[in-house]
């Protein structure tokens, strides 16, 4: 898949702050007062930031309201629902925390319940696509809360809890490329399937439909060599884990920590880079490329 | 809230007029339905009651309205400002224009009429541009025949009087095996698909003979995939096998075809090879009743197969004999031709027992009476449903004369031409080489010339050749180089003027071909004789005008430019006189008009020749007070007769009681009909001259009645060709008219009067050994040679073209994905990209022609793939062969028809790095139309 | 609404005869160009005279070699339109309700002016039936002609999908699916009309034909070898040949 920066930035983004806005939903002792206020600031510059930035990938964003009304059957009309609901109860209950002092912690749990939907409902936006086998599988979605769960705890400065969560989601994503990267032969579409020409032999592709490009391959005929692919596992999982981890590690500084939580985000980018470049849309098999 | 959807208005407007007229975007001339909104061309599709085409339209005719509104219309006159092949030029207005064109060519009519080279590409008005030129007096006509099929046209005309092309077709309703030879698209190209489409719907079968299996191929039951050049021997093989086996129909063979005419058998003889006449001229032959020497057409005759006639102590032998003695031969047995072909000899022998077995054991009948020229009766139309349709495959090689025939007599063999299930000519066909004019070169200053440019040679005495043995043409058709060259030559034109040889000439003036690229072999070379200048610094080839529609690479190279408008914006006539519109069961003609106006400063080229024909006083353009006679293409389409009662329309013509078709007089109302009627007109042939045309009484009354001809001609198919004899009887040294030496043993061996198979010419040039591998071209069904990559739908399909190499030569050479390679022929090089494909010939390579364009060319960005990528295979084939040694340079065409041997072409190849661009790299030609729009949002409705 | 319907009433769509399709690309004009000019808003072209050209299709032509083992590898070329599924996960991931299948007779459509063009529903779309329009910013797919099958403006003949009305070699057949008296449905049966990548689980309605059997006449047939026996063992001359032959006849 064509890995679209607004939806990387879109996804990454969100996901840090709808996770910032979880822990902050879930503390035994919510902040109050100007650091509640920056806390939360934060917290909706992402979610806020990563919701707009999605929406730089519509063909027609002026109309985007309308996609509140299919929740009944689209993830991604969910989707909207859900971030609506958790910035608006993450809202009411962060007000009364800047301005009141006061922690409503019902809505606190509500509101962080909605963030971690939000997030569930966009990783089920992929997660549900038979045509795209390595996203679909429940690991995308556990992949998705995970990462979005540990880097709000970074985000927040839930060090100990932070580092757990890192290294689990850190594990989740390496069985996500391991199982990932046979989803597609797994899922008993292929050349043969696609044409219905394998009973007769080897099917290959010969002159394509058009000799130009198309939208399809821009969107969904995106291929990066497996050498380029790796080296690129290999810096995420750096990046978004080993490298906070130590850092987090060493004797605790501001300095360290916010480096951590940069190179977490920069890990994640990466690894949210590859989640589309490597996904496999079954329709390049009409073009003969997988 | 469960299932809501919007409501849909299910019958919105389509148009508010829907306008027929002929498609031009291929020669295919189906009918099409324009429809109209707010007066412009909003969506094209096929006319469900034309005849060629029965509402179908292929992708090109859809796109139409993309050409129609292509940015790369020229939009005015054209005078060149810059140097030749720059592409500058100054916008000028018609009187200017006229008057340049005519202060050129008036002196030259006076002086030396020859002087004008008149050529017209691909025209479908050559009774009309033939009429102008031979008013003009110049014997320098022709149109683009020679490079593209003569060698199918004359080998058919010569044959059987007609050919596959568009003069005849199999009958798609009720053939069982259907043979196609060397075809990816041709003229036909709907009524093939339709015709297709109808045998696989009854699950009839296909055989495809062909090195490339793509299209019609790809369908096929059965694929040939042949070594190319050897399709003769392949045919001769299977006559062989039919032969042997006795499967042929002796009873056809007998009653309509020369093989009962009787032979002179005396090498000594001048006349040995010539048929035995009577005092009339007519062949004669044994009467198997009376047993006695009879014409051939005599009522009550029947014809004896068998018996030889001894006289003045010369034996005459049938044609039939010497047919078994050659193809019984062991020579034609599949085992000792599957190597050469590239076919076991296993598959050859199970394709001629599914002949056979088609032929002869599913034969139907048809209850339907018909009387022969004999005068017999018959109850039934015995049909041999095994047909067969070939064409640039077979013909563009430089044996393709001879495959050729080789293929007609196959099917005369089998009795399966003119019988239900087989081939069917279309009206005006069949018409033999007899029933043609003969060619005419003889110029008088101010005069016209004598006759028809183009035609039928029967013998030596009919080559234009001038007293002194010189070609009279600038192509040298009809001389000892290709003695039966019916169509012309114009892919000599540019070099023989370039090189003065046979003479000089003055104005070079071309319509609708662009010859400076794509319909020209050495096209580097060709651009260099454009250019080229003599010691003066004058241009060698003085003066081009050129007519094109749009902004191709040939309006570059011309000094003046006549802009055409497009086919839905002029008047045309697809007329008898010519190539028809018509269907086996029918005779038809059609019109274009202008659906819509022009809105640039354009002007139908038929109409220009109206004007410029009355400018130059011609003859035929002007009425006997020197006003202009017609006024524009309109006008004489309606008001011209050729003969009294035949004009270029056949349809709605004034009869005695009211309007009336084929004879008849002018109708001033007669375009107004046939536009109210679809734009065509057709007539059907009455059910009991369906078949057997040739020898049909009802089929040749019905033919007089409408005009076709005027007194009934029925004719016995050639089987052997005796013109072709008379050729190598002189070459043998009798006669008047002596060939030169150097050509006495290529006519004996070429111009052989029953099919024979020889290398082509081309093996015998270059090294064989060094180049091993074939390469050709196909037309993708998608575009039309050059004109399909300024429409901006097409151009997605095929904006480029890769070459296409097979699993062996991929291997061998460790090509991948990507790759490019260099390939060379013993003429030039290019470079190109190449790609992979396994159901090829394993010697051959191929490629889509004529995507690759000239940077600056038809309104393209100049880094248009067509152009970076695109490539045309046209610089590795020379219009002559590689020097051998002896001094002459031999051209690289059919030793008979003069036919461009396009396909003969062998190369090598290797991989090499890609570079930025396919090679070689031409300089961008300025674009007199600017640049088309960075987006397209197509819609004329609201 | 991007609710499938619970079944509709008749099941449209194409029937596509790989045995008879000769590739070439006259359904793809005949749609682009019906379709540029009618329902929702016209199919455009970027960069269409340029170095780049791409635009919008709603059929596209593909081509495979497929070889088989024993015999020479075999062509087929192979259209591609919308299949009309049955259990359409195009219309159910659409958040807007653009997209939906109409309950009379199972066309899919895009009601375009709904459409955000969030691309979803081409993600979900194994067969790449659906291509955004770039200058609309809405999503474009083959509508089954739905303003020609019933348009009263139209002579009846027509009513019928441009790309069908237009296929020259009669490979693209139209009707309802849902009736196994149909003509197409009977296609489908004598043919072993197939659906392509069923595993997907969307119930294509259009059902391909595939290729018969190819070249049958490599392999050896004896049977049949007493057609070309010879007419004479050792032909002695021509006379003999011709006598035996015209005995034969
Ligand atoms: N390598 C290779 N070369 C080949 C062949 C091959 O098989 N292989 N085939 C050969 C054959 S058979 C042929 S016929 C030739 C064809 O080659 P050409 O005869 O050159 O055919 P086109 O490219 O169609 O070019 C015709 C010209 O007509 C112009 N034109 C189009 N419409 C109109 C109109 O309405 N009015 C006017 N006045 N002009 C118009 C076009 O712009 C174009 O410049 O190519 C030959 N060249
Ligand atoms: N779409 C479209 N239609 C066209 C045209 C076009 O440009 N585009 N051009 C028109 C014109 S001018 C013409 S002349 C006709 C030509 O129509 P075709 O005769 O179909 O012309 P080509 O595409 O040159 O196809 C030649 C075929 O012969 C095969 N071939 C080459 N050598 C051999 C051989 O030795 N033996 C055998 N058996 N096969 C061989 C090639 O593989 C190819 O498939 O098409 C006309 N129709
Ligand atoms: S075959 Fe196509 S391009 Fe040629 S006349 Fe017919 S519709 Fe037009
Ligand atoms: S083919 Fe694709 S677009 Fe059409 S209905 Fe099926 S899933 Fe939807
Ligand atoms: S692109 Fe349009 S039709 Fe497709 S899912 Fe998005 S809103 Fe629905
Ligand atoms: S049915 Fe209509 S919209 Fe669909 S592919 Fe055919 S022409 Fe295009
Ligand atoms: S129009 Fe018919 S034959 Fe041509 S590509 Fe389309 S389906 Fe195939
Ligand atoms: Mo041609």
């Amino acid at each position: 898949m064509h890995p679209a920066p607004s939806i990387i930035a879109f996804s990454t983004f969100s996901g840090l702050g709808l996770g910032l806005l979880f822990w902050l939903g879930v503390a035994s002792s919510a902040p109050t007062g100007w650091v509640a206020f920056a806390f939360f600031a934060i917290g909706y510059l992402l979610a806020v930031g990563g919701l707009v930035a999605s929406t730089f990938h519509l063909g027609r964003p002026e109309r985007a309201l309308k996609a509140f009304t299919q929740w009944q059957t689209s993830w991604l009309s969910r989707e909207a629902w859900c971030a609506v609901a958790a910035l608006v109860t993450m809202g009411v209950y962060g007000l009364f925390l800047v301005f009141f002092d006061t922690q409503i912690r019902l809505l606190g749990a509500i509101g962080a319940f909605f963030c971690l939907m939000t997030v569930y409902t966009t990783s089920m936006i992929y997660a549900q696509l038979k045509t795209v086998p390595r996203w679909n599988t429940v690991l995308t979605s556990i992949l998705f809360l995970a990462l979005s769960v540990a880097g709000g705890a970074l985000l927040s400065g839930r060090v100990a809890i932070g580092l757990v969560l890192l290294l689990i989601a850190g594990l989740i994503q390496l069985v996500w490329w391991q199982i990932g990267d046979k989803r597609f032969a797994k899922s008993g579409t292929d050349m043969k399937s696609a044409t219905g020409l394998g009973t007769i032999g080897e099917v290959r592709a010969f002159e394509p439909p058009h000799t130009g490009t198309n939208y399809l391959l821009n969107e969904m005929v995106y291929t990066v060599a497996r050498r380029h692919a790796r080296k690129l596992r290999l810096i995420s999982l750096f990046l978004m884990l080993l490298l906070p981890v130590v850092l987090l590690l060493l004797p605790f500084s501001h300095v360290g920590a916010v480096l951590a939580l940069l190179s977490h985000v920069a890990g994640v980018l990466v690894s949210r880079w590859l989640f589309f470049a490597e996904a496999e849309h079954v329709v390049g098999l009409y073009y003969g490329m997988r | 809230m469960g299932h809501v959807q919007p409501d849909l208005n299910l019958s919105p407007k389509v148009s508010d007029e829907v306008r027929k007229t002929t498609c031009y975007m291929c020669a295919c001339r189906c009918g099409i339905d324009v429809h109209i909104k707010d007066g412009k061309v909003a969506y094209i599709e096929g006319n469900r009651d034309h005849p060629v085409n029965k509402g179908v339209l292929c992708a090109k005719g859809s796109a139409g309205i993309m050409q129609h509104n292509a940015p790369s219309r020229l939009r005015a006159p054209l005078k060149r400002v810059g140097p030749r092949g720059s592409g500058e030029f100054e916008e000028i207005s018609w009187d200017e224009a006229l008057e340049i064109a005519t202060g050129w060519l008036k002196p030259l009519r006076d002086e030396a009429p020859e002087k004008l080279a008149f050529f017209t590409g691909r025209d479908q008005s050559q009774s009309f541009t033939s009429f102008w030129a031979q008013n003009f007096g110049t014997p320098n006509y022709a149109a683009h025949g020679g490079f593209c099929s003569v060698n199918m046209a004359a080998a058919g005309i010569y044959t059987m009087g007609g050919a596959f092309w568009e003069f005849g077709q199999p009958d798609w309703d009720h053939t069982k095996l259907f043979m196609l030879f060397g075809v990816a698209e041709d003229h036909d190209s709907n009524p093939i698909k339709m015709g297709l489409g109808k045998i696989k719907e009854r699950g009839a079968k296909v055989i495809g003979v062909n090195p490339i299996r793509t299209g019609y191929n790809a369908i096929a039951d059965d694929w040939v995939g042949i070594t190319p050049g050897t399709d003769g021997l392949f045919i001769l093989a299977l006559v062989h096998e039919l032969l042997k086996a006795g499967k042929i129909d002796l009873d056809y063979l007998a009653r309509y075809t020369n093989a009962p005419v009787l032979v002179n058998g005396d090498p000594k003889s001048p006349e040995h090879g010539l048929f035995l006449k009577d005092d009339n001229g007519k062949p004669l032959v044994m009467d198997r009743v009376t047993g006695k020497l009879t014409p051939f057409d005599q009522p009550g005759t029947k014809p004896d197969l068998s018996a030889s006639y001894r006289h003045a102590g010369i034996t005459h032998k049938p044609v039939m004999h010497l047919m078994a003695e050659r193809y019984l031969d062991p020579e034609y047995a599949p085992e000792n031709v599957a190597e050469t072909c590239g076919v076991p000899a296993a598959k050859i022998k199970r394709i001629a027992v599914e002949i056979a077995r088609v032929a002869f054991d599913e034969a139907i009948e048809i209850d339907q009476p018909w009387t022969d020229f004999r005068g017999e009766k018959h109850d039934k139309m015995i049909g041999r449903p095994v047909s067969f349709h070939a064409m640039r495959g077979i013909s563009a090689h430089s044996n393709g004369f001879q495959t050729c025939r080789a293929l007609h007599v196959l099917q005369i063999l089998l009795g399966s031409v003119e019988t239900p299930g087989g081939f069917r000519f279309k009206p005006p066909y069949p018409k033999p080489a007899t029933a043609h004019p003969k060619p005419h070169c003889k110029v008088t200053p101010g005069q016209p010339l004598d006759g028809p440019h183009l035609g039928f040679v029967q013998g030596p005495e009919d080559l234009c050749l001038k007293e002194d043995g010189t070609p009279a043409r600038i192509d040298k058709a009809f001389t000892w180089d290709n003695p039966m060259s019916a169509h012309g030559m114009m892919h000599m034109v540019i070099s023989n003027a370039h090189a003065g040889d046979p003479y000089k000439i003055d104005t070079l003036f071309m319509y609708m071909a662009n010859m400076s690229w794509n319909s020209s072999m050495n096209t580097g070379g060709v651009m260099n004789m454009l250019t080229d200048t003599d010691e003066n610094g004058e241009y060698v080839i003085p003066r081009i005008i050129y007519s094109d529609a749009y902004s191709s690479e040939m309006v570059a190279y011309a000094d003046l430019i006549l802009p055409d408008t497009t086919y839905l914006e002029r008047h045309d006539c697809i007329s008898l006189l010519d190539r028809p519109i018509c269907e086996a069961d029918a005779a038809a003609d059609a019109i274009r008009w202008p659906v819509v106006e022009p809105d640039r400063d354009v002007r139908g080229f038929q109409s220009v020749l109206c004007d410029l024909g009355a400018q130059l006083d011609l003859p035929g353009f002007v009425t006997e007070d020197g006003s202009q006679k017609y006024a524009d293409y309109a006008d004489y389409m309606t008001h011209h007769q050729r003969r009294p009662g035949i004009g270029p329309l056949a349809g709605w013509r004034m009869g005695e009681d009211g309007l009336t078709g084929g004879r008849g007089d002018v109708n001033e109302a007669q375009l107004d009909s046939y536009i109210a009627n679809g734009g065509f007109w057709s007539s059907h042939v009455p059910d009991e001259g369906l078949y057997y045309k040739p020898w049909n009484t009802a089929y040749q009354d019905w033919a007089v009645e409408i005009g076709l001809y005027d007194a009934p001609a029925p004719f016995l198919f050639q089987l052997y060709v005796e013109p072709m004899r008379k050729f190598q009887i002189a070459a043998e040294g009798h006669g008047e008219r002596q060939p030169p030496e150097h050509l006495r043993a290529r006519l004996k061996a070429t111009l052989d009067p029953l099919p024979i198979w020889y290398p082509p010419l081309e093996d015998g040039h270059v090294d064989p050994e060094e180049f091993t591998v074939h390469a050709l071209t196909q037309r993708p069904m998608a575009m039309y040679h050059s004109w399909g990559s300024q429409n901006a739908w097409l151009r997605q399909i095929h904006g480029r073209n890769p070459m296409y190499l097979p699993t062996k030569l991929w291997e061998q050479h460790g090509f991948k994905d990507g790759d490019w390679a260099l390939v060379t022929s013993a003429h030039g090089k290019i470079t190109v990209p190449v790609a992979h494909m396994a159901a090829l010939n394993e010697n051959t390579i191929w490629t889509w022609n004529a995507i690759g364009k000239r940077k600056g060319a038809w309104a393209l960005d100049k880094t248009a793939p067509e152009a970076t990528k695109g490539f045309l295979l046209n610089h590795l084939i020379h219009e002559l062969l590689p020097p051998k040694g002896d001094g002459l340079r031999w051209s690289n065409s059919d030793p008979v028809t003069g036919q461009a041997a396009w396909f003969d072409l062998r190369v090598k190849i290797e991989k090499v790095p890609a570079p930025d661009e396919a090679h070689p790299v031409h300089d961008d030609i300025t674009s007199p139309v600017g640049q088309g729009p960075d987006e397209l949002r197509w819609k004329v409705g609201t | 609404m991007t609710q499938l319907p619970e079944k509709t009433e008749r099941k449209l769509g194409l029937v596509i005869d790989l045995d008879t399709c000769v590739g070439c690309h006259a359904c793809v004009i005949s749609c682009k160009g019906w379709n540029s000019e009618n329902y929702g808003a016209p199919l455009s072209d970027q960069d269409p005279y340029g170095g780049d050209p791409s635009g919008t299709f709603l059929n596209r032509i593909h081509s495979y070699e497929v070889q088989p083992e024993e015999g020479p590898a075999q062509l087929i070329h192979f259209p591609k339109s919308c299949l009309h599924c049955e259990d359409a996960p195009c219309v159910t991931v659409c958040p807007t309700g653009a997209s939906y299948k109409r309950t009379e007779d199972g066309i899919v459509l895009v009601n375009e002016t709904d459409c955000i063009g969030c691309g979803l529903c081409a993600w979900a779309c194994p067969y790449g039936a659906r291509e955004m329009d770039k200058a609309e910013g809405v999503m474009k797919k083959c509508t089954l002609c739905v303003d020609r099958i019933y348009n009263e403006n139209l002579p009846e003949e027509d009513r019928e999908p441009a790309c069908v009305r237009t296929c020259p070699s009669n490979a693209r057949h139209f009707g309802d699916l849902g009736d196994p008296d149909s003509a197409v449905s009977q296609l489908v049966a004598e043919r072993g009309g197939m659906d392509l990548m069923p595993e997907q689980g969307t119930k294509p309605v259009n059902k391909y034909l595939p290729p018969r059997p190819k070249d049958q006449l490599n392999e050896e047939v004896d049977m049949l070898a007493p057609l070309l026996a010879p007419v004479a063992e050792e032909p002695k001359g021509f006379l003999g040949w011709l006598d035996k032959t015209l005995e034969k006849i």
